[in-house]
């Protein structure tokens, strides 16, 4: 079962048994509280929204800013809920997160922050979490600073941990947020790279939220496309480059093809509102 | 940025070859400056002959200081006026930190209360030392109640400020983790609200030296601010300044002890934390 089985552009061809979500009809206005008089103030962040995901699928989202995407996780998280619509867990509901900022908290050493979903859930005994903390650390690379506090890190090796954290978890889905936003160009690229190792490794579910086209290209398995006003899906599009992928891809006449095609979607999106 | 890297590392050209002296200790310069103070002083006073029951000289200050402490008058009302400092302090930083928590908590309670307690900002506590004096004798109550209504309200304004503190974020990501409300208090919000705790304790244990003293101005038999009001009339002037000697040793002191808990408790905020732009 190495191949999952890919979802159609309507987001309903996954079979039950590999599901690993499934949004029908998800609508999300936010109707801030303060303004019942001026219902100007009322956005339409998520329209009609389907989408159905398989186990071990790696989906991006992109999209201009304010299209919904962060919406769209936090409705998946529970973060926010959702006005209309259904989202059906298939694989399970435990989700990790993974925000633009690291949010760590500076109190913390690298090691408890690690450890931060472990003091709120207590699903393993305090000595195996503790291994699986060391472990997580020698995988991210950060291994010596397991002692350290967050303000003594770079900004990438923060979101290392940030995303380190997330996986403590376990989780059955990977919510990336913009994680790699708030970082210069080169450990981004390096950050990528260092995802997929992960993701080819434990197979999670990811959905990632990016507004790099490229990045989209070269990590995912299909890449949503999304327009704003309200926030919809535009379209679907499968990514099928062979993979493992690296950086050398980038280069190459088909992934060329597949960033003009996103590209010229949400050009021709934006241009029609 | 790794603490121990020089900064120089961060300057592209330009060795400043100013900086690079060596700095004098700032509190050798202010002790320094304090000695030159006193020095002109006491010359000013011996120069022109200044009366003592006006101003006396540093030198009386402290003979008047050593004599008050040797025969134990002075030992004795340091420590009255001491326990009212302490006790009233106390009062109003358990006061204080209950009212932030129920304030911050329930939503009902912060709309009854928040904004009386914004208007009673603007009451001036002192004047309501003569009430307490009134209402709870001329003993210890009523000092430490000044006290304490004195010290709380900066200590609530900066602890309910702290308990708000928290990043939107922040709680997004300890909740996206299954976090309960008891969770983000105990894990984000009581954290990060404690260095602006800590502000609010270093006005308030000032402050409580005033508290204090203004309450024995009003009606007392003991304390330090009871020595003040006879000395005064006895004109024992040189008396005078040394109480005043105690407490900004005593205002120093507890300044310090404030301090160095902050120091010890919030050491994440004292160690700078990185800009994340940085990679
Ligand atoms: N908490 C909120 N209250 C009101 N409006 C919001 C809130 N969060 C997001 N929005 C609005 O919803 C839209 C989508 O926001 P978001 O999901 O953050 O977009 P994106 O992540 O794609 O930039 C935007 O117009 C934004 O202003
Ligand atoms: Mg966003």
């Amino acid at each position: 079962m190495d191949e999952a089985p890919r979802a159609g552009t309507t987001g309903t061809a996954v079979a039950p048994a590999d599901l690993a979500v499934e949004l029908r009809h998800v609508h999300k206005r936010y109707t801030p509280r303060r303004s019942r008089r001026a219902p100007s103030q009322v956005v339409d962040a998520l329209h009609d929204v389907s989408l159905s995901v398989a186990r071990g699928e790696f989906v991006s989202i992109v999209g201009p800013s304010g299209c919904g995407k962060s919406t769209l996780l936090k409705v998946l998280s529970g973060l926010t809920p959702r006005t209309a619509g259904e989202v059906d867990f298939g694989g399970g509901t435990r989700l990790g997160t993974v925000f633009q900022q690291p949010l760590l908290l500076p109190w913390r050493t690298v090691t408890q922050n690690l450890l931060i979903s472990h003091d709120i859930n207590r699903r393993l005994a305090e000595h195996e979490a503790r291994e699986r903390a060391g472990a997580m650390l020698t995988m991210l690379g950060l291994g010596e600073f397991a002692d350290r506090y967050p303000g003594e890190l770079s900004g990438g090796m923060q979101q290392r941990v940030g995303i380190g954290r997330a996986l403590m978890h376990d989780p059955e889905i990977l919510l990336m947020d913009e994680p790699f936003g708030a970082l210069d160009a080169m450990t981004r690229d390096q950050m990528g790279m260092d995802l997929l190792k992960i993701w080819e490794r434990d197979r999670k579910t990811v959905l990632f939220v990016t507004h790099s086209i490229p990045e989209s290209v070269l990590l995912s398995d299909r890449v949503v496309v999304m327009t704003p006003r309200p926030g919809r899906i535009a379209d679907i599009i499968d990514v099928d480059l062979p993979r493992p992928r690296g950086l050398e891809n980038i280069n190459t006449p088909e992934f060329g093809a597949i960033v003009r095609r996103i590209r010229v979607l949400l050009n021709s999106e934006n241009s029609a509102h | 940025m790794i603490r121990n890297e020089p900064a120089v590392a961060v300057v592209p050209q330009e060795p400043p070859p100013e900086r690079v002296r060596r700095q004098v200790p700032g509190a050798v310069l202010s002790g320094g400056v304090l000695l030159l103070v006193l020095a002109a002083w006491q010359a000013v006073v011996r120069v022109f002959d200044v009366p003592e029951v006006l101003v006396p000289a540093p030198t009386e200050v402290l003979a008047s200081l050593v004599a008050g402490l040797a025969d134990g008058s002075l030992v004795e009302h340091s420590w009255v006026t001491l326990q009212e400092i302490l006790v009233g302090f106390g009062i109003a930083v358990l006061a204080a930190l209950l009212c932030a928590f129920l304030v911050t908590q329930s939503r009902v309670l912060d709309k009854a209360l928040f904004p009386l307690i914004v208007m009673t900002q603007t009451i001036p506590k002192v004047a309501m030392a003569p009430l307490l004096v009134v209402w709870f004798g001329t003993e210890l109550t009523s000092k430490v109640l000044t006290t304490a209504l004195i010290a709380f309200f900066p200590l609530l304004i900066n602890a309910i400020l702290g308990l708000r503190s928290a990043d939107p974020d922040q709680i997004d990501m300890l909740r996206s983790f299954g976090a309960t409300r008891m969770d983000v208090l105990r894990r984000l919000q009581i954290p990060s609200a404690l260095p602006h705790i800590f502000a609010g304790l270093d006005v308030a244990v000032v402050l409580s030296v005033t508290g204090a003293i203004v309450a024995e101005f009003v009606g007392a038999t003991a304390g330090l601010g009871y020595v003040i009001q006879a000395t005064n009339f006895t004109l024992d002037v040189s008396r005078t300044f040394a109480v005043l000697v105690i407490l900004s040793a005593i205002g120093l002191a507890l300044h310090a002890i404030v301090v160095v808990c902050n120091r010890k408790i919030v050491f994440w905020s004292a160690e700078h934390r990185t800009p994340t732009e940085q990679a």
